[in-house]
């Protein structure tokens, strides 16, 4: 923050945006120098670009564990790994791939894109956001730290009870993952509650609700599941930690406590949170096909319908998880119908990107290519899907890897595939070069052919008969070539992403210089530099449509009035986006990075002694009231620019 | 003393390094773990679902890949600096509108078929005629299953271990229960899986039409040993279930046999009577399978080794060699003993 | 003036020249949903709500698995938990005179009445404690004994934040100048509290009550 007296505390902007304005913004908005600069940096690119970062992080980490489990399974009987370690290397595969890379990285991506699509210069609550990140981040090391213990979470990434109550799983291994919960979904609820903000409250003037882009809804629509959905598994993990730390018999029927309370609660949330990670792929999906299409999206309400359908509908399905428990037949079949009803407003995204397709004219580049994937990856994969919601034919396929098969196929297909398509498009936006499109293409074409060979085999085992979760099969099954085979693309697949790390490794310095806007997109985030300046836009534009970069727009184009001596941030109406007032956003702060570390002492702590709520809770009062404790002299430079309503 | 307990180590270590080499169930065939072979009314049912659902999913994902490809295809290639073509944004684009109209019609009227086809099925499936039917209490245990075969006359009923003998023809009714974990009950040639859920009771019905050996396994990972938690359902007419039943319910016979007797005594004087039973020698331990006709069957350890002299020899020395983390502690004998302890069960047919 | 007349006066203080609108003239505060502050509060509501929800939701399915109820005790003692909850609804009445001083942004009310609702959070958490002690269960009795404990401690959980988030709003504004910002702080600190206070409401009524009757 700019303390020294050469800084105007009360410039404002001019339109057009003057040399001057340009230099005070960057001053006031960019993160601070040196290492302590480093912990307290807040700016919303900033932490987006550690987000991502983190999150492919525990992507490799989590690959490299299936790569392992792949390498077992390759033979029958194999003794590369035993049961043991096997089972720990299932469940943190599952735990990684789930809560600390897929649902985080979809955050991530919203960090940093959604205040740039929607014209403004900060996201909201920007502490707040990197206090998410490093809970994040730290509970995703405390998992990893005990796996290298070798004490890592061993029953499965959705730790059924009994099997992960204190009778069966002694010892800290499941306290673990259920502390683990505790930080990821902690984090995730905050990061739901800032992309609300965010897009209700600080969107550019003029972009009404109707005007705000597909990915921005689908980011929106997916925080709203995510504050109703993630309480749910908060809960269940809390009462599996107190069942197995002071006695509670939540989970214990000689007690009147009930298995099945478990898998409701938890599928309560599971079934959401895999449309947590779907719903962004699909707003990658239809920010990626306009700009290589040539136009925008067909049927924008319908989609937006769509989206807010599945959000509704996910809530209702959880039960087909449980469709081999004792549950009375009538009611697993309401949940048959609610699952297959669900296909719908995704058959109509589906179709009217196709119809977007058909009547645009295609340049074909990587980012494209990767969303293209989802056409036949996800289709298929939802094909599976509708198998799994017919009670009969879950009865058999349920718990083998036909269900491995299903879920890898709409999980890559429908989130991966167009999240690295999401990277190849908006990489040159972040570090202002492209990554290189011929590496693209060799990346893109073995994770293809890499991933069909490795799962769609396992369609087949699961029909002919071998469950999942096994650490070895016997020989003979009529299951060797096939395993042998998936663990052939299991190593194309690892072969593709190395390929995917190399490209963007060089292309930060080799890459071609990007450009405002390489492809010629139609959104926001466009229209600035790339990478963007701190302050994001020099002048905030105002807006008169769907695609502002695409279409003629009349005056007024840009606000002229925001400070640039302070962290000043425009406010508009939730529907309408008419001006409401202005808000002096925080300085950089190195206490969300403390209070972060405070609350992981506490989580941490208290997976070996209740008494650590009681104790662990002072650092952590202390370290959130200086947190928001107002600085010396900060009331008096907000009140340089105070004006009462 | 000591000497002996060495050579006893190296035996059994040798026994165990030979056996694992060959580890594994005599392989009954791909097709015993099948769910497109179905070999009784309630797999088959659900595998005509199969093929339907197959058939209109195959059908709906090709209309919408060729779809794709088509358009694809067709469409004129662009560049970066090609105007975006924004009409779109201000008219109502009428054809793409009823193409996608009628293509969520048609997708929902699929939907409500596969629906149709489900719930029927379902009933279907609930609607197995029980007339005549074989009791079986099933309970699942970390890592083997007990079955008790129910019987008005309790001098009827008897306990095995694993390996399960069904009449082919007539239904079973399995009732469902867990002592430990939730685990999961699926034989796929014979019908859909269901959970064991401790204090919970399931119930799960099927009729095998076919003779044949069925292999089943644990569908829900219930620890360490999950993947070696198999049981066997041998599907048999009438007359040789009837022997093989008649067979179970008499305890074991004392053997005669000068080996296999003193085998006797070792199992009863050491701590295996803690966990096992064997039906009239006094052995009634409930921890473990129960014993008194192991002989008859042809695995051990829920499907895990072939069962003959030399697996069972290294199984009793050290299971977890087999199955790390099995309940089973190891017992190291003087090979004599062992000898004769592997010969007295090999009498208990 | 109400919300929807302040932000009606905003709109005339933008003006357009040419390409630029100007939003110089803009205030920049704003109560009520106006503020980011409301919106994260709402969410934090949000979440909170479903969490008591979903608990709630526990209670009755656990119930609906046992033939008694409680499993093997007395229901909880009513003296405390109606005491609380008397001393709870009573607190709203500093709580709402908090709220409208801030929205007039007269400090001298503000302190004042920020001053009692501390008082009130200091009764209330020591009938709460007195709660407890009369509950007639452990959380490790059984099933009914934890969801009873759990529901109770995370209403306690809210109720010692809220405490503490209000001590400090207290102290700030004693010692620091009050700028806008500040005013909406109380405001939201206050819409806070109310959550705070009715979610206790169908909490009361399944602890106590529900043993009861249901």
């Amino acid at each position: 923050m700019n303390t020294t007296s050469e800084v105007d505390l009360t410039a404002r902007n001019q339109v057009p945006p003057s040399e001057a304005d340009r230099q005070a913004l960057e001053a006031t908005w960019r993160d601070p120098a040196g290492l302590v600069g480093w912990f307290s940096a807040i700016n919303h690119k900033t932490i987006g670009v550690r987000f991502i970062v983190t999150a492919f992080g525990f992507f490799v980490a989590g690959g490299l564990l299936a790569a392992v489990m792949r390498l077992q399974l390759a033979r029958p009987q194999n003794t590369l790994v035993g049961p043991d370690l096997y089972n720990q290397l299932f469940t943190m595969h599952g735990t990684t791939m789930m809560f600390l890379f897929a649902v985080p990285v979809m955050q991530a991506m919203a960090t940093y894109l959604v205040p740039l699509m929607v014209g403004a210069r900060s996201i909201a609550f920007p502490r707040m956001n990197a206090f998410a990140y490093w809970l994040y981040l730290f509970g995703g090391l405390m998992l990893y730290i005990a796996f290298a213990l070798n004490i890592g979470p061993d029953a499965g990434w959705f730790t059924y009870v009994p099997l992960a109550g204190p009778d069966f799983s002694p010892g800290k291994r499941v306290d673990f993952w259920a502390q683990l919960i505790t930080f990821t979904e902690f984090s995730g609820l905050l990061e739901a509650v800032i992309v609300i903000t965010t897009v209700f409250k600080l969107r550019a003037v003029g972009m009404t609700l109707n005007r705000i882009p597909l990915f921005v809804w689908a980011m929106l629509v997916t925080a709203f599941m995510v504050m109703f959905a993630m309480p749910a598994v908060m809960l269940t993990s809390t009462a599996l930690i107190l069942d197995r730390l002071v006695g509670t018999h939540f989970f214990n029927p000689a007690e009147g406590g009930d298995a099945l309370l478990w898998q409701h609660l938890f599928w309560f949330f599971g079934h959401p949170e895999v449309y947590f990670i779907f719903l962004p792929g699909l707003g990658f999906m239809s920010a990626i096909i306009p700009t290589f299409v040539r136009r925008p999206i067909f049927g924008y309400s319908a989609m937006v319908l769509a989206l807010i359908a599945t959000a509704f509908l996910s809530f209702g399905l959880w039960v087909h998880h449980m469709f081999a428990t004792n549950l009375p037949e009538l009611g697993k079949g309401f949940f048959t119908a609610m699952s297959l009803m669900i296909a719908i407003p995704s058959a109509v995204q589906i179709f009217c990107w196709i119809a977007t397709l058909w009547t645009g004219r295609i340049h074909l580049k990587t980012p494209l290519l990767f969303v293209l994937a989802f056409f036949f990856i996800l289709v298929l994969g939802g094909m599976t899907g509708l198998m799994l919601a017919m009670v009969p034919l879950d009865l058999q396929v349920h718990d083998t890897y036909f269900v491995v098969a299903h879920l890898h196929y709409v999980l890559i297909g429908g989130a991966v595939f167009p999240l690295l398509g999401a990277i190849y498009y908006w990489y040159p936006k972040i570090t202002g070069r492209l990554m290189n499109e011929t590496m693209g293409r060799w990346n893109f074409w073995l994770f293809f052919i890499g991933f069909n060979t490795a799962f769609f085999p396992m369609h087949l085992l699961g029909m002919k008969g071998m469950p999942r979760r096994v650490y070895t099969y016997p020989a003979g099954m009529g299951w060797d070539t096939m395993n042998l085979v998936a663990t052939v693309g299991a190593v194309t697949i690892a072969v593709s992403m190395l390929l995917f790390v190399i490209n963007v490794w060089r292309s930060l310095r080799h890459g071609q210089v990007a450009g405002d806007n390489p492809w010629g997109a139609g959104t926001l985030e466009w229209a600035t530099s790339s990478p963007p300046p701190a302050a994001n836009f020099d002048a905030l534009p105002v807006v008169h449509g769907r695609e502002p970069l695409w279409e003629a727009a009349p005056e007024p184009t840009q606000v002229r009035g925001m400070a640039t001596g302070q962290r000043e941030v425009l406010v508009t109406t939730v529907v309408d986006a008419r001006p409401d007032h202005r808000s002096v956003f925080p300085d950089s702060s190195i206490w969300p990075f403390i209070s972060a570390v405070a609350t992981t002492v506490l989580f941490v702590g208290s997976i070996f002694t209740p008494w650590a709520v009681v104790w662990a809770s002072v650092p952590v009062a202390i370290a959130l009231t200086v947190w928001f404790w107002p600085r010396r002299g900060e009331t008096e430079r907000e009140m340089l620019l105070e004006k009462s309503p | 003393m000591a000497a002996r307990r060495w050579l006893a180590r190296c035996v059994a270590a040798a026994l165990a390094a030979a056996v694992r080499c060959n580890a594994g169930e005599p392989a009954l065939g791909a097709q015993s773990q099948d769910a497109l072979r179905s070999a009784g009314p309630q797999a088959s049912q659900v595998l005509d679902l199969w093929l339907l659902t197959l058939g209109i999913c195959t059908a709906v994902f090709a209309a919408i890949l060729v779809a794709f490809v088509w358009a694809l295809w067709r469409a004129p290639r662009a560049s970066a600096g090609t105007p975006a073509d924004t009409t779109g944004l201000t008219q109502v684009e009428h054809r793409p509108r009823r193409v996608v109209i009628v293509a969520l019609g048609a997708s929902t009227v699929l939907l409500f078929v596969l629906l149709v086809a489900s719930v029927s099925t379902d009933r279907s499936l609930a609607q197995l005629v029980l007339r005549d039917a074989v009791h079986i209490e099933v309970t699942a245990h970390q890592w083997w299953w007990s079955a008790r075969y129910d019987n008005e006359e309790a001098a009827k009923t008897f306990t095995v271990a694993n390996e399960l003998h069904i009449p082919v023809g007539r239904p079973v009714i399995m009732t469902l229960r867990s002592d430990d974990v939730i685990h999961s009950l699926w034989v796929p040639n014979l019908a859909g899986k269901k959970d064991l859920i401790p204090g919970r009771t399931a119930t799960l019905t099927l009729r095998a039409d076919r003779p044949g050996v069925y292999r089943g396994q644990c569908a829900e990972f219930c620890g360490a040993q999950h993947a070696w938690m198999a049981f066997l359902v041998h599907a048999e007419p009438a007359a040789q279930y009837e022997a093989w039943v008649a067979r179970q319910r008499e305890p074991a016979a004392t053997p005669v046999a000068e080996r296999a007797l003193r085998g006797r005594q070792v199992f009863l004087q050491s701590t295996c009577v803690m966990c096992h039973a064997i039906g009239g020698s006094g052995a009634g331990g409930q921890r473990g399978p129960d014993l008194t006709h192991l002989a008859g069957r042809t695995t051990l350890a829920a499907g895990a080794l072939a069962n003959d002299a030399a697996h069972l020899a290294a199984w009793i020395t050290d299971p977890s060699a087999f199955k790390p983390g099995t309940n089973m502690p190891g017992h190291v004998l003087p090979p004599d003993d062992l000898q004769a302890l592997v010969a007295y069960l090999g009498t208990l047919e | 003036m109400t919300v929807e007349q302040a932000l009606a006066r905003a709109q005339q203080q933008v003006r357009q020249e040419g390409a630029a609108l100007d939003v110089a003239e803009l205030p920049s505060y704003g109560f009520s949903h106006r503020s980011i502050l409301w919106w994260a509060t709402a969410g934090m509501m949000a979440i909170e709500g479903t969490v008591f929800a979903l608990a709630v939701a526990v209670y009755f399915y656990l119930r609906s698995h046992s033939a008694t109820w409680p499993m093997s005790s007395l229901p909880p003692e009513l003296r405390y938990g109606t005491a609380n909850t008397l001393i709870l609804l009573v607190s709203l009445l500093p709580n709402e005179w908090a709220k409208r001083a801030a929205e007039k942004e007269h400090v001298g009310h503000v302190r004042m009445a920020l001053v009692i609702c501390m008082l009130f959070s200091l009764a209330f958490l020591a009938v709460r404690w007195l709660e407890f002690t009369a509950l007639n269960c452990r959380w490790d009795d059984n099933a009914y004994g934890s969801i009873v404990w759990m529901l109770m401690g995370l209403h306690t959980t809210h109720l010692l934040t809220d405490a503490y988030d209000s001590g400090v709003l207290t102290t700030l504004v004693f010692t620091q100048k009050m700028d806008g910002k500040r005013f909406v702080d109380v405001s939201e600190s206050a819409m806070y509290w109310y959550f705070v206070v009715l979610t206790w409401l169908p909490l009361y009524a399944v602890v106590y009550w529900g043993p009861r009757f249901v």
